[in-house]
């Protein structure tokens, strides 16, 4: 089988055009259809993991040939860094879409649902192979616009207020990557993410480049919901129905926000000192700032909210100590490491706040509330739920058997052996505050023995939701394994590969 | 470079009066003007001096044609503009139909 | 919503089919000349709407023309999606790939498979701001009833 990295967007976008046309007349087709999509992109990624391919398989679109070294065609990428982030993507994106099959259903427009899942799947798909930063742009939009309308799915006054500030706040957001996007073509004369980081190579940092990569940092940033960014992400991701809200907190920051300043920044520019300290403060003030916010609260989808800005604060500091060592030519295995700890720390993020979204739903699915004040005594009614939300719980709290705390135990030797002490205890004194909030998720969720207790509108969980639910819990046991030199070697290595050689990038892709 | 700089002061107008407006239709317009900086600052990278519209005839030898990538980018980006101006449109009716205001500041169930 | 006077309906009676042509011709010489899919579907939109601003329709009918344009739109796309796979089965197996012969430049059935692509994004663009048009106009009808 040959590796078709452009099969990622087609098929999502097939689906995305055939279920209004076909499911307006053929019931169930908009749910089978987006359900095999997803499954078959799962097992393509976890094929190619398998039987290996010639890194990185670059796709020419049209099958323009460079010119004198020059590339015109749209380059689609699929090297390490890729795949990796692929795999998460299309892995939430197939368990939560089976989830919605049996949590939809209370919606009308279920046609509409699946179309603009298919088609945010495809933006997120597009944005990670891209090899050209027009087009991460055009993707970028596809899936944020998907996701504003999916936010806006319950058309009640808070889905609607959020969405509203979501749009208006991304909209800047991708509007300032536009004019970065402009800046960028106006230096280099190429779109080509290859070509660009050839150019660069050369040149000094000139004040309009620098001005570039600040657009850069601020559009990418707040798509990924960094601290100083953050007031769209609290309320988008509570709002949405609890399926998206997995896709939104588990993917979308990650593929559209955390990916692209990643692979920019690494592969793209040359590495400074004050770039890197920029995104290790960010990182920081993310992870501290966004537990500390998440204590009061009592919705428990916001307080889940505010925790994924609080992880994606861990993944960001992995990548920047990576990133510091690597500018001060430093001990590279300590670089890699770091690294490894942080995209570790993305998929496993993706898959126990994912799995804690799709529980909250099933906790509104069948108590009708969220509040935790008016939950409790839950565990006897809802066994599933109640075991899947105490495994994700100690996931992301980093209780050893978990895969959350060897994540972030890699992050943290990184840190140390770094020498950055002070992120290093802070990164622990986050872990304590996380794990005393969900202490609380559980106690008042599930534990709190009131007389009455909440009674339930709605008696049993559909399957589809409960198999979702329990996949990602021994998901969440089974991702342990990365830490070991084997599976490490198969599915992490090749994505830190690409990050730590920072200007292959550009010689390999040219060459192609 | 002058002309560029006034691209982003532009880009700056729209920012602020979607900052400051409370009227939902006039964070919308404020909007549009951001916009169509971007497509002003994308087209005007292009330009060169005396250039022809870059089509392709026979006769000419050699011909200067302006760079015509860049207005591809603004084509895709007008389209990519319209759907979200559009989408915010249809928030902001929906958002008057409930609230049956477009005053941002009485439109504040999220707090916190 | 209620139509307008005497002379705005005569005046778009003479103009529309103009217009309308005139939007064919862009969307038919995309790959000739500047214009093309985009420009062309949206000026064949513009004649659309002045017809039913100029002579009103009833909410109804309008529901119904809008699911009509949604699933014209989605099968102008998925048509071009589909022919943009045939360039992974036809010619040399590259995605979007221009399988079909080039003809002379300048000819009007020249430029392979551009044409076509024209041809179908124009009518996806018409259908596409012609339900974004129609949708605005029945939120406006019930929010106004």
């Amino acid at each position: 089988m040959e590796l078709i990295p452009a099969l990622y967007i087609i098929l999502p976008l097939l689906g995305a055009f055939l279920i209004p046309i076909v499911g307006h007349f053929v019931k169930g087709f908009q749910k089978t259809l987006s359900v095999l999509i997803t499954l078959f992109l799962v097992v393509y990624s976890v094929w190619f993991y398998v039987v290996g391919y010639d890194a990185p398989a670059v796709t020419k679109v049209g099958g323009w040939e460079a010119v004198k070294g020059i590339p015109i065609a749209i380059y689609l990428v699929y090297d390490g860094l890729s795949a990796f982030i692929l795999l998460t993507v299309n892995l939430i994106a197939f368990l939560s879409t089976f989830y919605a099959m049996g949590y939809i259903k209370r919606f009308t427009a279920e046609n509409n649902f699946y179309a603009l899942l298919c088609l945010m799947i495809a933006g997120m798909n597009g944005v990670v192979l891209s090899g050209d930063i027009f087009n991460i742009y055009v993707f970028l939009e596809i899936a944020v616009i998907a996701s504003y309308a999916l936010v806006a799915f319950g058309t009640e006054k808070r889905e609607l207020e959020a969405s509203f500030k979501y749009q208006v706040l991304g909209g800047i957001a991708s509007l300032l990557i536009l004019f970065a996007v402009g800046l960028l073509y106006w230096q280099t004369q190429t779109l080509n993410l290859a070509d660009i980081s050839a150019i660069l190579q050369y040149e000094d940092q000139s004040t309009a480049l620098i001005f570039t990569e600040v657009l850069l940092i601020v559009g990418f940033g707040l798509k990924a919901a960094m601290i100083p960014f953050h007031a769209w992400l609290p309320d988008a991701h509570s709002s949405a129905p609890s399926p998206i809200s997995a896709m939104l907190s588990g993917v979308l920051i990650k593929a559209v926000g955390v990916y692209a300043l990643i692979r920019l920044f690494f592969n793209i520019f040359t590495i400074t000192y004050e770039l890197t300290l920029v995104i290790i403060v960010l990182g920081t003030l993310s992870m501290v700032i966004g537990v500390l916010l998440a204590i009061g609260q009592w919705d428990l989808k916001r307080l889940l909210a505010y925790h994924s800005i609080s992880q994606m604060g861990y993944v960001v500091i992995g990548v920047g100590i990576g990133m510091m060592i690597i500018f001060e030519d430093g001990n590279r295995t300590v670089a890699a490491l770091s690294i490894a700890g942080g995209l570790f720390h993305l998929i496993n993020h993706a898959v126990f706040k994912g799995l804690l979204f799709l529980d909250a739903g099933a906790i509104e699915y069948l108590a009708g509330t969220r509040n935790l004040k008016e939950l409790g005594g839950l565990s006897r009614k809802m066994p599933v739920t109640s075991s899947t939300s105490l495994g994700a719980s100690m996931a992301i709290s980093g209780v050893p058997p978990f895969n959350g705390f060897f994540s972030k135990l890699l992050i943290i030797i990184a840190a140390v052996r770094a020498e950055f002490y002070l992120l290093a205890a802070l990164a622990v004194f986050v872990n304590f505050v996380t794990l005393g909030s969900f202490m609380k998720f559980i106690r008042y969720a599930f534990f709190n023995l009131k007389e009455s207790g909440v009674s339930l509108i709605k008696l049993r969980l559909p399957f589809s939701m409960k198999f979702s639910m329990i996949t990602m819990v021994i998901l969440c046991v089974l991702m342990s394994l990365m830490v070991f030199p084997f599976f490490r070697e198969i599915l992490l290595n090749p994505a830190v590969d690409v990050l730590m050689n920072t200007g292959e990038y550009a010689s390999k892709i040219i060459g192609s | 470079m002058t002309v560029y700089i006034m691209c982003f002061i532009l880009f700056l107008v729209g920012l602020y009066g979607v900052l400051t407006r409370r009227n939902m239709i006039k964070i919308v317009i404020g909007f549009s003007i951001m916009e169509f900086s971007c497509f002003l600052f994308l087209a005007m990278i292009g330009y060169i001096e005396n250039g022809l519209a870059p089509i392709l005839k026979e006769e000419m030898e050699n011909p200067v044609y302006v760079d015509p990538l860049p207005q591809a980018m603004v084509l895709t980006a007008i389209v990519i503009g319209l759907a979200t101006t559009a989408l915010l449109l249809a928030i902001a009716i929906r958002i008057y139909k409930k609230y049956g205001t477009f005053d941002i500041r009485k439109v504040n169930e999220l707090k916190g | 919503m209620n139509g307008m006077t005497q002379i705005v309906k005569k005046v778009t009676q003479l103009m529309s089919g103009l217009i309308f042509m005139y939007g064919l011709y862009i969307i038919t010489h995309g790959h000739l000349t500047p214009g093309g899919g985009f420009a062309g579907g949206a000026i064949v939109a513009g004649g659309f709407i002045l017809l039913i601003l100029a002579f009103g329709s009833k909410v109804i009918s309008l529901r119904k023309e809008e699911t009509q344009t949604s699933i014209t739109e989605s099968a102008a796309l998925l048509i071009v999606i589909l022919l943009a796979l045939a360039g992974l089965f036809l010619g040399v197996h590259v995605f979007f790939n221009n399988y079909l012969p080039q003809g002379q430049v300048g000819e009007l059935i020249s430029a392979g498979v551009i044409p076509i692509y024209n041809i179908f994004i124009g009518m996806e663009v018409a259908a596409a701001l012609l339900t974004i048009f129609l949708a605005l106009v029945i939120y406006k009808e019930e929010v106004a009833s």
